[in-house]
Order: C-alpha cells, then sequence, then structure tokens
C-alpha cells in the first residue's frame, strides 16, 4: 500500500468551533485521522459527541477552524460529488422521482463528457445496484423508508464518489430493514470496492460492516478516544458472526468503551 | 372563509370520536368481551357517520336562514330597506340580462365585474411579476433583505388607497391609478411569502445541492422553485383577497365601470336592493378567486418526506 492509498483521506490537527449565541462551542479537538483507499470506517459515540460534525467536515459541508482535512493529497475545500454523502433522513427531492432523483447527480458529474443514453444507462444501473429498477418512476412519498434510504444510496453511487460518506444512513429504520440495508451495503460496497466513512450509534452494525470503528469521547471538545479494528474476515455473514466469540469481543470492546470509560452524557447531567 | 369554518368544524368533530370508543374499552376492563355492550358503541358510531352529511348541510341552511330572518326583521322596522322577497326579484330581472350597454355609466352588472377583475388582473398579475422574483432575490441574499426588510416593513401596514394620489398623479388618468392601488397591495404579500418560503427550504435539500454541487440554475429550477411554490401561492392567495376587497373602494374614488363605481352609483340612485345584490356579488366572486387558488396551491403542494 503506498502512501496516498494508505493516506486517502488524511485529516491532520482539526479543531472545530461552532459561534452562537450563548458563546463559542468548542466540538471537536485535535482530530487526526487517516482512512486508507477501499477502507470502511465508521465513527461511533454518544449523540452530541460530534461524529456528524466531522462527517460534515470530510464531505465539506463545514469548514475546521483550525486544521487541515486532505481528500486523495488534496485539501477539502468545500463539497463535492467526488465525496457522495448519504444523509441520515434520505434528503430525497419529494417533486422528482427515483430516476431524476438519481439522474440529477448523475447529469452534474458526468454531464460534460457523456450522451443522454449514457447518463440515462448509469441512472438506471444505479437503481439496479440497489434493486430498485421497478420503482424508478415512484416519488419519495409512494415508497417505503428503507426504499428511499436505498435510492439516497444509489444517488450517491451513481456519481462515482472517491468516498462514500454516510450519516446513520439506517438510523430511523426498523430493525429488520436495517439488517437487510446492512447486507446488501456490504454486497455493494464489496463489488463497488468503495471507499466509506459512516456515522453510527450502533454497536452491532458497526462491527459487522467496518475495518475500524473510530469510537470517540464525550463533548464539548470530543476527540477520537480509540480506535479498533475489526479482523473478522470477509464476506461476513451476521447469522454466522452472531456465534463467533471474536465477532463478541469486538462488541465487547465497543461496549465497554461507550458505556464504561465514556458514560452517557445524559446521566451525567442528571 | 370556507377553511375557518372547516377547522372549526373539525374541532367540534373530534371530541366525539374518543367518546364514541370509549365504552368499549370500559366494558373490557371490567369483564370479558359482552357483544351486547360493544352494539350500542357501534350503533353511536354510525349515528355519527350518518349525523355527518347532516352536519354538513343543516348549519349552513340554518345560518342562512337566521340571516335572511333578521334582514326581513330589519326590512319591516325601517322603511327605506328592501325585503329579501323585493331584492331577491330585482336581482332575477338583473341577472336576466347582465350585459346591457346603454351608456358609458348605464351597463350591465356582468361588464363591471369584469372591468373590476380586469383591473385586478393587471394589478396582480403586475405585481406578481416584480414581487415573485423579487422575493426569491430577498429570500436567498442576504444583503438584499436587509436592504429592503425595513422599506417593506415600512410601506407594507399603509392603506393601499393611500397611494391613489400617487398613481393619479403620476399616469394622470384614473385606471391605471386603480390598478396602481391594486399592484401595491397585492405585491407586498407576494415578495414576503416568497422570502419566507426560499428562506424555509428545508436545509437538507440545499446540503444536497452543495454535495452535488448544482448550478445556481439547477439549484433555482430543481430544488428552490418546487420547495417554495407553496409559500409562493399562499402570498399569492393572500394577495388576490386583498386585491379584490381594495378595488371596490378604488373604483368608489376613481370611478368609470367597476363593481365599486356600481355600488357607490346605485347609492347615488338610492337603489338599495341593487347595493345588497353588489354585495352578494362581490362576496361570491372573491370566494370564487379564493377556492381556485386553493385549489391550485393543493395541485402543486408536495407532500413533505418523511421516513
Amino acid at each position: 500500500m503506498d502512501n496516498i492509498n494508505g493516506k486517502f483521506i488524511d485529516i491532520h490537527g482539526v479543531e472545530m468551533l461552532f459561534h452562537t449565541k450563548k458563546g463559542v462551542f468548542h466540538a471537536l479537538r485535535e482530530i487526526n485521522l487517516t482512512v486508507a483507499k477501499g477502507e470502511f470506517v465508521t465513527l461511533i459515540g454518544h449523540s452530541g459527541c460530534g461524529k456528524s460534525t466531522l462527517l460534515n467536515l470530510i464531505a465539506g459541508l463545514l469548514k475546521p477552524s483550525e486544521g487541515v482535512l486532505l481528500c486523495a493529497n488534496r485539501e477539502i475545500g468545500g463539497p463535492a460529488p467526488e465525496r457522495a454523502v448519504v444523509f441520515q433522513n434520505h434528503s430525497l427531492l419529494p417533486w422528482l422521482t427515483c430516476y431524476e432523483n438519481i439522474y440529477l447527480g448523475v447529469e452534474r458529474v458526468f454531464g460534460a463528457t457523456e450522451n443522454r443514453t449514457q447518463l440515462r444507462d448509469r441512472t438506471r444501473a444505479a437503481l439496479a445496484l440497489v434493486g430498485l429498477s421497478a420503482a424508478e418512476n415512484k416519488r419519495p412519498n409512494e415508497i417505503s423508508g428503507g426504499m428511499k434510504q436505498r435510492v439516497g444510496i444509489a444517488r450517491a453511487l451513481a456519481m462515482e464518489p472517491k468516498v462514500l460518506l454516510m450519516d446513520e444512513p439506517f438510523g430511523a429504520l426498523d430493525a429488520l430493514t436495517r439488517a437487510h440495508l446492512q447486507d446488501e451495503l456490504l454486497k455493494i460496497v464489496a463489488k463497488t470496492d468503495s471507499t466509506v466513512v459512516m456515522v453510527t450509534h450502533d454497536v452491532d452494525e458497526a462491527v459487522l460492516l467496518s475495518d475500524r470503528i473510530v469510537m470517540m469521547t464525550n463533548g464539548p471538545a470530543a476527540t477520537i478516544g480509540e480506535v479498533l479494528e475489526v479482523k473478522l474476515a470477509r464476506p461476513r455473514d451476521r447469522v454466522v458472526l452472531a456465534q463467533d466469540p471474536e465477532y463478541g469481543q469486538y462488541r465487547t470492546a465497543v461496549l465497554e468503551f461507550l458505556y464504561r470509560k465514556q458514560a452517557h452524557p445524559a446521566r451525567e447531567a442528571a | 372563509m370556507s377553511a375557518v369554518v372547516e377547522s372549526i368544524m373539525g374541532e367540534n368533530a373530534k371530541p366525539a370520536g374518543p367518546a364514541g370508543n370509549h365504552p368499549p374499552a370500559a366494558v373490557n376492563s371490567q369483564a370479558p368481551v359482552s357483544p351486547p355492550a360493544a352494539i350500542p358503541a357501534r350503533r353511536a358510531r354510525k349515528r355519527l357517520a350518518s349525523g355527518g352529511l347532516f352536519m354538513r348541510v343543516a348549519p349552513p341552511l340554518l345560518g342562512l336562514a337566521l340571516l335572511v330572518l333578521v334582514w326581513q326583521i330589519i326590512a319591516l322596522k325601517t322603511s327605506s330597506f328592501p325585503t329579501p322577497w323585493v331584492t331577491l326579484k330585482e336581482a332575477g330581472v338583473m341577472f336576466a340580462d347582465p350585459f346591457y350597454r346603454n351608456s358609458p355609466n348605464d351597463q350591465g352588472i356582468g361588464w363591471n365585474v369584469l372591468a373590476s377583475l380586469q383591473r385586478v388582473g393587471m394589478g396582480f398579475g403586475l405585481a406578481a411579476l416584480v414581487g415573485i422574483p423579487l422575493g426569491f432575490a430577498i429570500g436567498r441574499v442576504e444583503f438584499l433583505a436587509r436592504m429592503f426588510g425595513p422599506i417593506i416593513s415600512l410601506l407594507r401596514p399603509v392603506s393601499p388607497l393611500a397611494w391613489l394620489p400617487i398613481g393619479l398623479l403620476v399616469f394622470k388618468s384614473a385606471n391605471p391609478a386603480a390598478i396602481w392601488s391594486i399592484f401595491i397591495c397585492s405585491i407586498w404579500p407576494m415578495i414576503i411569502n416568497t422570502a419566507v418560503g426560499v428562506q424555509r427550504v428545508p436545509q437538507d435539500y440545499m446540503n444536497v445541492a452543495r454535495v452535488l454541487n448544482l448550478s445556481e440554475w439547477k439549484v433555482l429550477t430543481k430544488i428552490l422553485f418546487p420547495s417554495v411554490l407553496p409559500y409562493m401561492l399562499t402570498g399569492v392567495r393572500l394577495s388576490i383577497g386583498t386585491a379584490w376587497l381594495v378595488i371596490v373602494a378604488a373604483e368608489m374614488l376613481t370611478g368609470g365601470v367597476g363593481i365599486g363605481f356600481w355600488v357607490w352609483d346605485e347609492w347615488n340612485n338610492l337603489n338599495v336592493p341593487h347595493i345588497i345584490i353588489a354585495i352578494v356579488v362581490i362576496g361570491v366572486v372573491g370566494l370564487v378567486l379564493e377556492q381556485l387558488l386553493v385549489a391550485l396551491a393543493k395541485a402543486f403542494t408536495y407532500e413533505q418526506v418523511n421516513n
């Protein structure tokens, strides 16, 4: 692994301050993290620990108060389709069909170099990838929550991003749908060899999907507490893993961090 | 108006629901389900359902009857006030030929209403042409919002009729001056609602636009416009309501052909039944305009998507 691939995303000495009406809020401090090409990294921590802030920094939706973020050796100056985001609430445009929602991004990225047929094929391929070819002419309010989230993922993947950023993509779904989508995501990531950074608060999800789990301390001034490397072989099967002692150890390690070392902030406040 | 009525009726209907459902629950908690006790509850629900039609038809009719009754009493007490029956007969004569033309000052009510609608349409259309783009600009650019904010706050409370002399001064003619008043009164709700709509575009959608790196034109057509449309149509609806209020007053002052002038003319002729008919006509036209725009707004309102 050469240097660029090993440090595909390089976050160096990042501090994040928010200037609010109540004063300055120190959200993140001393964040140093590298993500290799093709790696699946999850950010986990209690709510309010700034994991979404960190993701938004990588996305370029926020600018760091201090420090540098690099993607493929170039500084992240703002949002770009090369770092596609899957939003927690899917953020599909309700007045466009599933097809049009995806096409919007495809057109922006490939519109200058490809003709309409190619753009259409790309959009159709993305829908097929998430198994929603049949729903291409439906509007978001006509399909289920799980399907919407799949369209959101398809929209992100269709742009062939260098990095896929996911902000609690399955957080609002029921447990069964969530498990189903996690399995699908594993397959898609294996197929496309994507680099993924995902925010989650679900321990099982983190262990099942990740190559590394980045555990964050409680805010304010949250930082990276521990990084756990998950060396489970791929492809991973949730049913088999449920009985795997190694899986249990990883799970325990994350739980230990979240509930022993970083007790829930709400309980401290009470 | 109708929305208010509906919401009042809705509130009345709601408490009836839980009350109808309550008895079976109470029975369940006491003893194993006893079918005889469940039946009255079902009957109660049926009575409510059949009461739906009754509740929809009877109260409005009763209200109308009460109005006519009060009117009749007033008419009997005062000699100059026409009875409902006299007015109705007069209306029959009037609506038999609404589009006659004897002289510029003596035309059918149809022509008068159309003349007023034309003025409203002109003033309103111009206001939409200026107000909606301005609202977009104000909503999108904070500098413009701060620039125009104080001016709008200052001018918005001014009665549109106060602008009529300015219109007469500038345009030197009554008709453009009336249109000018309509323009002024219609423009504020459209600017403000459009601007508010632009500011309330969900941040999620704007984030999508940023991540996809959409051009300003795509942002406008694919995200801002569809998202703002419901707010804009609210502005349009408020505007047309005000415009229709103002035109009557403006025409009383400017004269010519128009429903407002017609009311004033009939007052000078002391033709009270015609005034009453005109009031009803103005009300009906206003209601129709409002309902048309409500239907339009419904057709263009997208359901906010939740999970």
